[in-house]
């Protein structure tokens, strides 16, 4: 709490508040407000969504726009996506970052390791989307593969694989690029956490004869579930808004679309549509927002 | 019985450091591999793997070209045709560019033969350039005028630089004139900020990241004493709202805030960017820098107080001074933030190209453009890897502290 000492005019807090309230109230609360009412609009944002309506078609009416976000084939695609996204590449991050934090606690390198897995955070995503273009580039006709995976399958007596054209693999070939870049970020803050694991609780169980994977299971793991969905949270966020990765990459064509690329694509023509897919991006990070708050809340509360 | 032990415990280690060791190892070779390619030549590139330059001796640049086209007539050493002695600079300096060779590649010799009788060249004019373009590299080799060998370059930095797409190399077409692509290129100094360049998107970058990142370490900061150090109405609650407020996904604004910059007359101007950053960075700054300064033990304030300052002063003279940790972790966060959007500046800064949208439109679909994408994809990580390498525990605080913005 303040102390009581400190006296204060009853307008100076506000003088403190107010450049960052007003900035935030342009830039966050009144664009939401703005894309909610556009949602319900057409391409233009000057008539009702409802006025878009076909006859003989199906209409939602005034959300027409949320007609189209939920039941095109393409949206039904990027909501896919998104979800495979979140279900495999999240899990995935965090059960790499997780498992090179434990090991890497163990050498005496430990820094530079870290130092190694975590550098692709520091760079931009359309950079390592070039990184991995490269990567999975493939060469049609005879000449040499000059993307290092298509170099190795050729080397090893293979075929090249279209690894970012082929709708049953493209998918995967972004995710492993968005673990590549995110394995450092959870890695790094489950470190943290393992290192606050007491030492004296670990060697115990270890000298009872615990091996050293139920030691992880019995002790660790526990002990750091907290900050695993702490973790899981953000990361939740971050995907669902995955872009940049995707745009540079393939565009999200050859079945790769995601929400937030179509969302990019549809902002020129069609702000009706654009926006809706907006509110559903907000509405999906919804859940994740209260329970952020709440956990505040509650550390609150603690201190 | 003691050596046994040790021995045991180091073998005990090893599937560990195995482990880690691949990981780091497939973790570093994608960035690898850029970093080699942006220093090999386009003919390099094209058309071997960039691995290759880790085993053994490096081809001798334009031989294999030679050999496929030349040498079967004039000898391995140029000199087989007397008439023609490419070991004589005279006759070589008259072909200097790979289309001036052309031109007389595509001309019959001895009456009616055509020149080159055993295999023909490709007979789309671009890639019959670009074979050749190594070639009269090689002939100036044998004539003995150069001594460059090397299939490593910095020519891609250059074109990077300045943004040049063209057949050959930026410096070479300068030398030689090749007006049809250097229609907006002066070939001097001026070059280096041409508006297609990673040279004016480096300058564009830092326009955008520097004022947006001091501008919302100043408001945060202030808002943050608010929260921390001042009484007000619904301080709590607001203070729940900038939680929930940090993860609103930046999406939610493009439509509506590109309308308004429209009306305003503010499309495409850094004001509008850096305030746009500004907006969306400072729920997090205001919370990373408050959970610091909230914790600056209570009898300071209390004695600066007491020696008659007000809140301005211990804001001034106390406050910022002791959140420097909080404020290095925040501004570098927000830098590198700003450095890496592409979103935004897309939308908001379409006649000022920053570095990630430079970088989108130096792709070439075909993908024959590799050494300058991966020289210009390399430039624009120098700034982020330095402040990395050299803030590493500020930025990873910054990065950590709570959850992250949208």
């Amino acid at each position: 709490m303040v102390p009581k000492i400190m006296k204060q005019g009853r307008l100076a807090p506000w003088l403190y508040l107010l450049p960052a309230f007003i900035m935030m109230s342009v830039f966050i609360i009144y664009p939401t407000f703005g894309t909610l009412r556009l949602s319900f609009m057409d391409n233009t944002g000057t008539n009702s969504a409802a006025a878009t309506c076909l006859t003989e078609q199906p209409c939602w009416g005034v959300f027409e726009n949320y007609r189209y976000a939920l039941t095109n084939t393409d949206m039904l695609h990027a909501l896919r996506n998104n979800a495979l996204w979140l279900l495999l590449m999240v899990p995935g991050t965090i059960a790499g970052g997780l498992f090179f934090a434990v090991l890497a606690d163990q050498v005496p390198y430990e820094k530079l390791a870290k130092s190694i897995i975590f550098m692709p955070v520091a760079i931009s995503f359309i950079g390592a989307g070039i990184i991995w273009r490269f990567v999975y580039d493939f060469q049609s006709g005879g000449g040499a593969q000059i993307g290092i995976l298509n170099g190795i399958l050729v080397a090893l007596g293979g075929k090249p694989v279209t690894w970012l054209s082929d709708p049953a693999i493209s998918n995967f070939s972004l995710m492993l690029v968005g673990v590549w870049l995110w394995v450092g970020f959870c890695m790094t803050m489950l470190s943290a956490a393992i290192k606050g694991v007491s030492t004296e609780i670990l060697e115990a169980a270890r000298v009872d004869g615990a091996n050293e994977w139920n030691v992880f299971w019995k002790i660790m793991f526990p002990t750091i579930l907290p900050s695993i969905v702490v973790v899981t949270t953000t990361l939740s966020i971050i995907i669902l808004k995955v872009f940049d990765v995707v745009y540079v990459m393939t565009g999200g064509n050859y079945g790769t679309e995601v929400i937030a690329n179509r969302m990019f694509n549809l902002i020129v023509t069609n702000s009706g549509r654009s926006t809706a897919l907006a509110v559903i991006l907000i509405l999906l990070t919804i859940p994740i927002m209260v329970f952020n708050i709440k956990r505040f809340k509650s550390e609150e509360a603690a201190r | 019985m003691r050596p046994l032990s040790s021995l045991n415990r180091f073998l005990k280690k090893v599937p560990v450091n195995f482990a880690v060791i691949l990981m780091c190892i497939l973790w570093i070779v994608p960035t690898l591999g850029l970093f080699v390619t942006s220093f090999r030549t386009r003919e390099a590139v094209r058309t071997t793997g960039w691995w290759t330059v880790l085993a053994g001796k490096p081809k001798v640049l334009g031989e294999p070209e030679y050999q496929t086209y030349c040498a079967s007539c004039h000898g391995a050493d140029g000199k087989a045709i007397t008439a023609a002695d490419l070991s004589n600079a005279g006759v070589v300096n008259q072909y200097p560019s790979a289309s001036s060779l052309l031109v007389m590649l595509r001309q019959p010799v001895n009456g009616n033969e055509v020149h080159l009788k055993d295999k023909a060249l490709p007979t789309n004019t671009k890639d019959a350039i670009s074979t050749l373009s190594n070639v009269t590299t090689y002939i100036k080799n044998l004539s003995g005028q150069t001594k460059s060998t090397s299939q490593f370059t910095l020519t891609n930095y250059i074109d990077a630089i300045v943004g040049y797409k063209g057949t050959q190399d930026y410096l070479t077409d300068c030398k030689e004139k090749v007006s049809s692509t250097l229609a907006v290129y002066k070939c001097n100094a001026s070059d280096i900020l041409n508006s297609a360049g990673i040279g004016a998107a480096t300058l564009n970058t830092l326009l955008v990241a520097i004022p947006s990142t001091l501008l919302v370490i100043f408001l945060g900061a202030l808002a943050a004493y608010a929260f921390a150090w001042l009484d007000f109405k619904g301080r709590q609650w607001i203070f729940a709202l900038l939680i929930g407020f940090q993860v609103v996904p930046l999406q939610m604004a493009l439509v509506p805030m590109a309308q308004l910059y429209s009306q305003l007359g503010m499309q495409s101007s850094f004001l509008g960017i850096w305030l746009f950053h500004t907006g969306f960075g400072l729920p997090y700054a205001i919370y990373l820098i408050h959970n610091f300064i909230s914790t600056i033990p209570r009898d300071l304030f209390e004695s600066i107080y007491l020696d008659g300052a007000n809140h301005w002063t211990a804001f001034r003279k106390l406050a910022l001074p002791l959140a420097m940790p909080a404020i290095a972790s925040l501004g570098i966060f927000q830098f590198i933030w700003v450095w890496n959007d592409f979103l935004v500046a897309k939308i908001f800064l379409t006649t000022h190209p920053v570095l990630t949208v430079q970088i989108t439109n130096l792709i070439d679909p075909r993908g024959q453009n590799w050494h300058i994408l991966t020289g210009a994809a390399f430039l624009s990580f120098l700034i982020p890897m330095i402040v990395f390498f050299a803030f590493q525990r500020y930025f990873v605080r910054g990065l950590t502290a709570g959850s992250v913005k949208g």
